[in-house]
């Protein structure tokens, strides 16, 4: 049994397929697993233990009658809390959000029913996706699989986790500046954050609203391609989402980067920790080997990404966390007038890390601050937008490191990582969510125990390449497949 | 220019967020450090810039204008904290 | 010595679009409704959902906008207003603070025969807020509030004017003409009593002969034509007698109180709020095709003033009849029908403006809402000028007519009220009614004419009124004169 969860989704559907496996089995097994390293892991907010065994006993019947065969079918899979499912408590890791169930399902929610993928849970995350190592869920911190003492990462953690740690198949969270990416990369997965507006944000509880994308995180590129196929497309529901017409994504799954042109931009190298940064120069040496084109570049507005990141995810974090009031769903803290009402309620619901946030937000929005701080901000975004198409209209796409460094250590409990200065470690992953392009985030070997993770950045809609590049590699190397290790590490 | 106490008690006012003595004290520290940090944007030129609000390039995105079903009064109602006679329900406005 | 005072007035005044669905999702607008039974996760502001731009609101801000003279951008967006009230879903409001979509137009008014151009800095859409019930009999005195979001993100335009009038009566005649215009366009039912038409003033004084503006007060809770020129007038009062008391105006929100009959202050806090306006990255900008508003200018129909005009140059209305048939698209649509079928536009006018609009006020009733159509007007007027009904008649039949609808042919009918115009007939009375008032008789031989109307109306009471009163006459002085 124990070998059925080191698979992938594209290796399991095959078993499926020959009735070699059953989907009541798959889902077992992978509920069995949640069970045994959860209480360790902490990855899930929430297991939806009974409707899930329900769903794979429905799809075991509709299999033997010859239905059912879509690529995701009865394929296990966690949702990170803040995707909206309906009926089904959506908390955003927030006091705020503990009893919400939602009305309504996320469309990715929709579109993940519709492939006949099986949800088993929900998974933890930074409160309302403000953090880079789930330290402010108001619930738990996730650890990270491969070593417990380190942190899964952030905003979701929790999502990284379980596909680390073989609680599940693949798992969808959201990305604003790499609440994808960064936990991928700490926890030794694939994480994709696609094109803005690739995918649907309804229904994603989103901190902030022009960067945030749903991306998912997978075991190898082959299933990254198959969920994005499967989750993308325009949606009537969200004005920023559009139809690529670049969405056969399997078809980019090729073994070959020859003659690809490949940039190096070197900021992202400067500070790097240096079994980071030798990794890094093997996975370029691997490219170079395989054909490919490797070229410095620089890109001098890096450094400028991260303060610009912060103003504008914290602009947009106060303005949609405001609708928190305590009058139409979630915490209220009762008051004798409305005003003391909203204070008590926000003011308790909230974690201080959220608060910060909002605050930051709401200073930089203000009419005296305006001009200095988020217009300022703004502009800044244009330039290390430009600076990177600029950059991507001569490469095919560009490589670096996600992460400085590997995973860090979880603060303790009762603690979390302030003094470390808020998202840092989301400072190589933020240019390409400001400028709205595709990054995926792919494990290329360990230091002391923690995965190292390396990134690549394409053009808009430019998610096949990253997927044929990452595929090669795949193929060549060992280093991007990753053992969990949680088991005889304890 | 730094964060002082007073700024966050002012802006914590605007966002209706009650903080205790000791959030007030931390989280005008954490801004301190991050306001510097966002100090290194004023080296940026930005005359003649446009400032990027859409990460892309779309506009004019309409919906026709036809009526669909919406919630029923129960799901409207569930997550509510307090409802009376189908109406959310809030305390005394001052 | 007194120092005379001008009053400055500008009016902000909101305006519910007349689209089938909410501004940013697809749930009705329908007026009324149980509370919360309209509405959607969008439009409760429920995590997750986002904002869908209605084509329709966008249309109708631009047909607005041409129909008041207004530019329009080429370019728009939506920002977000940021403050917390329970009425308020997500506590922001979706608005146009940056870029609106219309801008620089202008509305003519005319006050005593004087023309003056009012001038309209902006047009922007936005969405409403819900609205708030209370427990107790005013918000302050409530222990709760309900709030019900059916009317949240009903789509709104803001129509700012400049501060262009100069007394409660332009800032009535301002807003009369707004609506007028507006009726026509089909934007808007613009009724203020359900809310579809909203106005809050700003007002300042001055001295006369100054060109700087005094200290503005904001005036709020004006539901009606009367009452936003009553509390002007007020307001003035009340600044005037501060500032001749040597006091300064405090700049604030002060509340029209209909039946006390007095502004008073609604906030006293006086720093303003921050609403921390940013654009709404959910909402990707309006960029207008001038192609599109060419064919939405092409579709305004005929507008209040080209009307009046065209009443008066045409049909011989005079300035004063024309105005108030055009004062609204559907008394103007009502004349204009009529005239095609009953080609006497002075009798059609002159009907509307008599019996008809004296009924329809007297019912609160709109055109749309009568039982008088154009069709039966022009019968009733039929039957009048062919002699068959005097015009005595005419208006009990017009009275019955807009009371039940019924055809004014069987109302005749009914009442048994033809006309005797048959002479035979009449001579027979004529001669018994000479016969019984002898004085009168030679009242009118000795040369006082009017003995004959005495005549005539002893006739017209044997006849129950039915005689022809043409006939009678010509009888009369023939006999009188034999």
């Amino acid at each position: 049994m124990s070998s059925l969860l080191g698979l992938t989704a594209h290796q399991l559907q095959g078993l499926l397929e020959k009735k070699e496996l059953s989907c009541a089995e798959l889902v077992k097994a992978h509920l069995a697993k949640i069970e045994e390293s959860d209480g360790e892991i902490k990855a899930f907010t929430r297991v939806t233990r009974e409707a899930a065994l329900e769903q794979a006993q429905a799809m075991d019947a509709q299999r033997s009658r010859g239905e059912g065969l879509a690529p995701l079918a009865g394929i296990p899979m966690a949702l990170s809390d803040n995707l909206c499912t309906k009926g089904i408590v959506t908390t955003c890791s927030s006091r705020m959000l503990e009893n919400f169930r939602p009305p309504y399902n996320a469309t990715v929610v929709e579109k993940l029913q519709e492939a006949a993928a099986v949800l088993l849970g929900k998974c933890n995350l930074d409160e309302f996706g403000l953090g880079d190592s789930t330290e402010s869920s108001a619930f738990f911190p996730t650890r990270n699989p491969h070593d417990l003492q380190a942190s899964a990462g952030g905003a979701c953690g929790g999502a990284a986790a379980a596909v680390a740690a073989q609680e599940v198949v693949f798992a969808l969270g959201s990305d604003a500046g790499g609440s994808v990416r960064q936990p991928a990369a700490f926890c030794g997965v694939i994480g994709l954050k696609p094109t803005y507006g690739l995918v649907s944000g309804y229904g994603l509880i989103a901190a902030g609203s022009s960067l945030d994308q749903v991306g998912c995180f997978t075991r190898d590129f082959t299933d990254g391609a198959l969920v994005l196929e499967s989750i993308c497309g325009a949606d009537v529901q969200d004005s920023n989402s559009v139809s690529s017409p670049h969405t056969d994504f399997t078809k980019h799954l090729v073994n070959d980067v020859k003659g690809l042109k490949i940039g190096l931009p070197k900021e992202y190298i400067e500070g790097v920790a240096p079994k980071v940064k030798t990794a890094y120069e093997q996975a370029v040496a691997k490219l170079e080997e395989l054909g490919a084109v490797c070229e410095e570049l620089s890109l001098p507005h890096t450094k400028y990404a991260l303060p610009c990141y912060e103003i504008v995810l914290a602009a947009e974090a106060s303005s949609n966390l405001a609708r928190y009031d305590g009058v139409r769903y979630g915490l209220r803290v009762e008051a004798e007038d409305v005003e003391s009402m909203y204070n008590k309620t926000r003011g308790q619901g909230f974690g201080e890390e959220a608060k910060k946030q909002i605050l930051f937000g709401t200073y930089v929005l203000s009419a005296q601050q305006y001009q200095d701080y988020y217009l300022k901000a703004l502009k800044v975004r244009t330039l290390i937008k430009q600076e990177l198409e600029q950059a991507l209209e001569k490469y095919d796409c560009l490589l670096t490191p996600t992460t400085p460094t590997v995973a860090f250590n979880l603060a303790g409990k009762g603690k979390n990582h302030h003094g470390r200065g808020g998202v840092q470690t989301h400072g190589l992953t933020c240019p390409a969510s400001l400028a709205g392009l595709p990054a995926v985030s792919f494990p290329f070997g360990k230091a002391q125990g923690r995965p190292i993770g390396l990134q690549l950045i394409g053009r808009a809609f430019g998610e096949g390449m990253l997927l044929r590049v990452g595929y090669t590699l795949e193929q060549n190397t060992d280093l991007t497949q990753l053992s969990p290790a949680v088991k005889g590490e304890r | 220019m730094g964060m002082t106490i007073e700024k966050v008690r002012s802006v914590a006012d605007l966002a209706r967020i009650e903080l205790t003595a000791e959030e007030e004290q931390r989280i005008t520290e954490a801004l301190q450090a991050v306001l510097k940090q966002t100090e290194a944007l004023k080296q940026v030129n930005t005359e003649q810039v446009e400032p990027t609000i859409y990460v892309r390039p779309l506009q004019n995105v309409f919906r026709e204008d036809e009526v669909q079903e919406g919630l029923v009064m129960e799901e409207v109602l569930a997550n509510a904290p307090e409802t009376e006679n189908g109406c959310f329900k809030v305390p005394r406005i001052l | 010595m007194a120092t005379a005072y001008e009053a400055v007035i500008g009016l902000e005044v909101h305006v519910e679009l007349k689209t089938n669905t909410k501004i940013f999702c697809s749930c009705t607008t329908e007026f009324g409704g149980d509370p919360n039974t309209h509405v959607c996760p969008g439009c409760l502001g429920f995590p997750g959902t986002l904002p869908v731009m209605n084509k329709k609101a966008v249309e109708y801000a631009v047909r607005a906008g041409l129909a008041l003279n207004c530019a329009i951008n080429p370019y728009s967006r939506f920002d977000r207003k940021n403050y917390f009230y329970p009425d308020l879903p997500t506590a922001y409001q979706i608005s146009q603070y940056f870029h609106p979509i219309c801008k620089e137009g202008y509305v003519e008014i005319e006050l005593g025969g004087k023309k003056k151009k009012i001038r309209i800095n902006r047009i922007h859409l936005e969405e409403d807020a819900g609205k708030l019930l209370h427990s107790g009999s005013s918000i302050t005195s409530s222990q709760y509030s309900m709030a019900d979001y059916n009317r949240a993100s009903v789509p709104l335009i803001e129509i700012v004017s400049e501060p262009d009038m100069r007394s409660p009566e332009e800032a009535r005649a301002y807003l009369e003409k707004l609506r007028a215009i507006l009726e026509y366009t089909g934007v808007s039912d613009v009724k203020m009593e359900q809310g579809s038409l909203r106005c809050d003033a700003n007002i300042s004084l001055r001295p006369v002969g100054s060109t700087e503006f005094g200290t503005k007060t904001e005036i709020k809770n004006m539901n009606s034509f009367r009452s936003l020129q009553r509390a002007l007038e007020y307001e003035i009062d009340r600044q005037q007698d501060v500032l001749e008391e040597g006091g300064t105006i405090i700049q604030e929100t002060r509340g029209w109180d209909e039946e006390k009959g007095i502004t008073s202050s609604m906030r006293s806090k006086e720093e303003a709020t921050d609403y921390r306006y940013f654009p709404d990255p959910n909402l990707p900008p309006i960029v207008l095709d001038p192609a599109w508003i060419k064919t939405i200018k092409a579709s305004l129909p005929e507008l209040p003033d080209a009307r009046k005009e065209r009443l008066v140059k045409e049909c011989g209305l005079s300035e004063y009849d024309a105005g108030i048939i055009t004062s609204s698209r559907s008394l103007a649509e009502f004349f204009d029908r009529t005239v095609v079928l009953f080609n006497e536009p002075k009798t059609v006018a002159n009907w509307m403006m008599g019996e008809y609009l004296r009924l329809l006020n007297a019912e609160g009733l709109e055109v749309s809402e009568s039982k008088v159509t154009p069709e039966k007007l022009a019968a009733l007027l039929k039957l009048q000028a062919d002699g068959k009904i005097s015009g005595k008649m005419a208006k009990v039949v017009f009275e019955e007519l807009f009371n039940t609808g019924k055809e004014p042919e069987t109302i005749v009918k009914e009442k048994g009220m033809v006309q005797i115009s048959d002479t035979g007939a009449l001579e027979e009375i004529v001669m018994k009614v000479l016969a019984a008032n002898p004085q009168s008789v030679a009242d009118y031989q000795a040369g006082k004419e009017k003995a004959i109307g005495f005549l005539v109306g002893q006739v017209m009471k044997e006849t129950k009124g039915q005689a022809n009163p043409g006939i009678v006459n010509q009888l009369l002085k023939k006999k009188l004169s034999e």
